[in-house]
């Protein structure tokens, strides 16, 4: 269990300094076409069709045929607030989901990481939420967890004082933080389990001789190795919780009122209530821009921590 | 006075690591308790799903909510005769584009490893640059191209956008595997004077076939979910199993146990396959970064 190196060019590369003759190079080449040009075509083109249509007054549900509108749709991106508000929940939802159940994560591992009786079969129920179908764990939230009048979140904190709360309608916004946390929780478990895992011994036998404190050896020796698979950890979740759909679609709709419409929702809503394709396009066109933006870091952060065994 | 003195310097002696001893092995007892009450209340919320799956209606909107209750079938006999069209749309989306990936991408990954082509590390990353573009934001020209294409509800729209979905994934996945197949292998099939495709077959495959069905079962967990595109491009002829739970929340009447049989139906096939395959969930999920 170790985070591989994995980008150090293979060997051969170099042992063959000669000119690759044409004929080799596309002989290299064809088993990665297929998969090039299918992801090309697949992935790229509905991006230039977005582009095409962010300047196009179209709306779906009306016969008349797309014209070209200008910078018209993309004024409404910047002059509307909803689309202002969607992105900033986006955030937050995405941050305070992957912070949370990072620091969880990384608790659940220490926990883990023990010997106990009956470890295997403790591991196997804290992933098991991360392997519940998204949808199907936000309706059972939505409903037989946290109904106001017969859920078991408010029974169980009863004694509490908690009496009857709608949690969907007072808190939706955490409601549907505390599902994606609940879900993603255990994948950052896994990780730095896995970094846990495949710190060597040794060192820890010697820090343990030289008199060091639990404390200070995970400040001083196991933090500093767990960080690129907290790095790992904390990238892919962004990855995946940032396209955050299914649980605001099965708890709130978006709501109350727009508390939890995130970018993914508003999407959803331009096209399916309004019928605004220029609109939602000119959104998707502005949310691509800022993600090519924050994955030009993330890019960097990949290529480092698939590579810091190299360094 | 030497022999007492002997006598208690002994026990003394014994019973300072006794008592480390047991503080150690109470302390270990206090994790374990820890980790257990942590486990189960992370388990909690499926358990109550399964739970109420087994009630009837009735006994599922209770104040305060049973525990006991006798347990009825009655649920997912109504789950079973409503899911028909539904899982037989998930199931061909789902092993469809699996297959497909796989086809795709073991030729990809061999040509970003065993042989790599020049810029075989931009390759990489192009893929994987994919995975970063949110698809939600250009939900709404999909919608149009698949409405022109005369793809709108059809399972094939699923089935390409589900490929091109986890295509990445599996290429930096396969490749990772691919790594690992012994140089010494490779060369010795060289001198056999296999050629490429042969190489494929009978060397790497082989060797990396326990990987690839990692890589299937991520594909599989990832398809088998998905909503949103689902939920866009597909009505009734391509309808998938999360939509059928979303379908399964009535405007009014009492439906929480219907749902939660639903929602335990369709999240059971992913659990057992995630329990069976905890070891390679992990490096699938970094794709291949954890081995």
């Amino acid at each position: 269990m170790t985070l591989l190196e994995d980008l150090a060019p293979p060997p051969e590369v170099e042992v063959k300094p000669r000119a690759v003759s044409r004929r080799e190079r596309w002989q290299l080449r064809l088993p990665l076409l297929p998969a090039l040009i299918y992801t090309i075509v697949v992935t790229q083109i509905p991006f230039l069709v977005t582009l095409w249509y962010s300047f196009q007054s179209y709306f779906w549900n009306t016969p008349a045929p797309a014209h070209f509108n200008g910078l018209a749709n993309y004024k409404t991106v910047f002059t509307n607030p909803a689309f202002r508000g969607s992105l900033v929940r986006s955030v937050v939802m995405t941050v305070t989901a992957v912070i949370v159940a990072m620091i969880l994560g990384v608790f659940f591992a220490v926990l883990l990481d023990r010997k106990f009786l009956g470890r295997s079969v403790v591991r196997t129920l804290m992933i098991t939420p991360f392997l519940v179908m998204p949808v199907a764990a936000a309706l059972v939230w939505a409903g037989p967890m946290l109904d106001p009048q017969f859920g078991l979140v408010n029974y169980l904190l009863q004694p509490f004082g908690v009496h009857h709360v709608a949690w969907l309608s007072t808190h939706a916004l955490g409601s549907v933080i505390l599902v994606m946390i609940w879900q993603w929780t255990p994948f950052m478990m896994l990780i730095v389990l896995a970094g846990l895992q495949s710190q060597p011994s040794d060192t820890l036998e010697a820090a343990k001789v030289d008199g060091a404190g639990a404390f200070a050896t995970f400040r001083e020796l196991t933090f500093p190795h767990l960080r690129p698979y907290i790095e790992l950890g904390v990238l892919l979740g962004s990855i995946y919780l940032v396209n955050t759909f299914d649980a605001v679609k099965a708890m709130t709709q978006g709501g109350p009122g727009t508390s939890t419409t995130n970018l993914p929702y508003y999407l959803y809503q331009q096209v399916n209530n309004a019928f605004d394709i220029g609109g939602a396009a000119a959104t998707g066109v502005v949310t691509v821009i800022l993600t090519i933006i924050v994955a030009t870091f993330a890019l960097r952060m990949f290529a480092r921590v698939f590579q810091f065994e190299e360094a | 006075m030497t022999a007492t003195a002997t006598a208690t310097a002994v026990p003394v002696r014994d019973r300072e690591p006794a008592g480390l001893r047991v503080r150690r092995m109470s302390g270990q007892v206090g994790w374990g308790v820890l980790a257990w009450v942590v486990g189960i209340a992370f388990f909690l919320p499926v358990l109550w799903m399964v739970l109420t799956a087994f009630k009837p209606e009735s006994a599922a909107q209770t104040w305060p909510p049973k525990f006991v209750f006798s347990p009825t079938l009655a649920q997912f006999r109504l789950v079973f005769s409503g899911w028909g069209p539904y899982v037989t749309h998930s199931l061909i989306a789902t092993t469809v584009s699996t297959v497909l990936v796989l086809l795709l991408g073991v030729p990809a990954a061999y040509a970003l490893s065993v042989h790599p082509v020049p810029h075989w590390r931009d390759g990489l990353f192009f893929f994987i640059s994919t995975k970063m573009l949110p698809i939600v934001a250009a939900i709404g020209p999909l919608y149009v191209i698949a409405l022109k294409t005369h793809l709108l509800d059809s399972i094939w729209v699923l089935i390409i956008l589900y490929t091109a979905m986890n295509l990445p994934l599996a290429i930096w996945l396969i490749r990772s595997f691919m790594l690992e197949v012994p140089k010494e292998m490779l060369e010795a099939a060289e001198l056999d004077g296999a050629g490429r495709i042969r190489e494929i077959g009978e060397v790497i495959l082989p060797v990396i076939s326990p990987g690839l069905v990692s890589t299937a079962l991520i594909c599989v967990i990832f398809a088998w979910n998905e909503l949103f595109l689902a939920l866009n491009l597909t009505v009734t002829n391509a309808a998938t199993m999360p939509m059928f739970l979303i379908s399964s929340v009535p405007q009014e009447g009492l439906y929480l146990a219907h749902l939660s049989a639903a929602a335990t139906v369709a999240s059971v096939p992913v659990i057992l396959v995630g329990w069976i395959a905890q070891r390679s969930l992990v490096r699938g999920l970094s794709m291949g970064a954890i081995k």
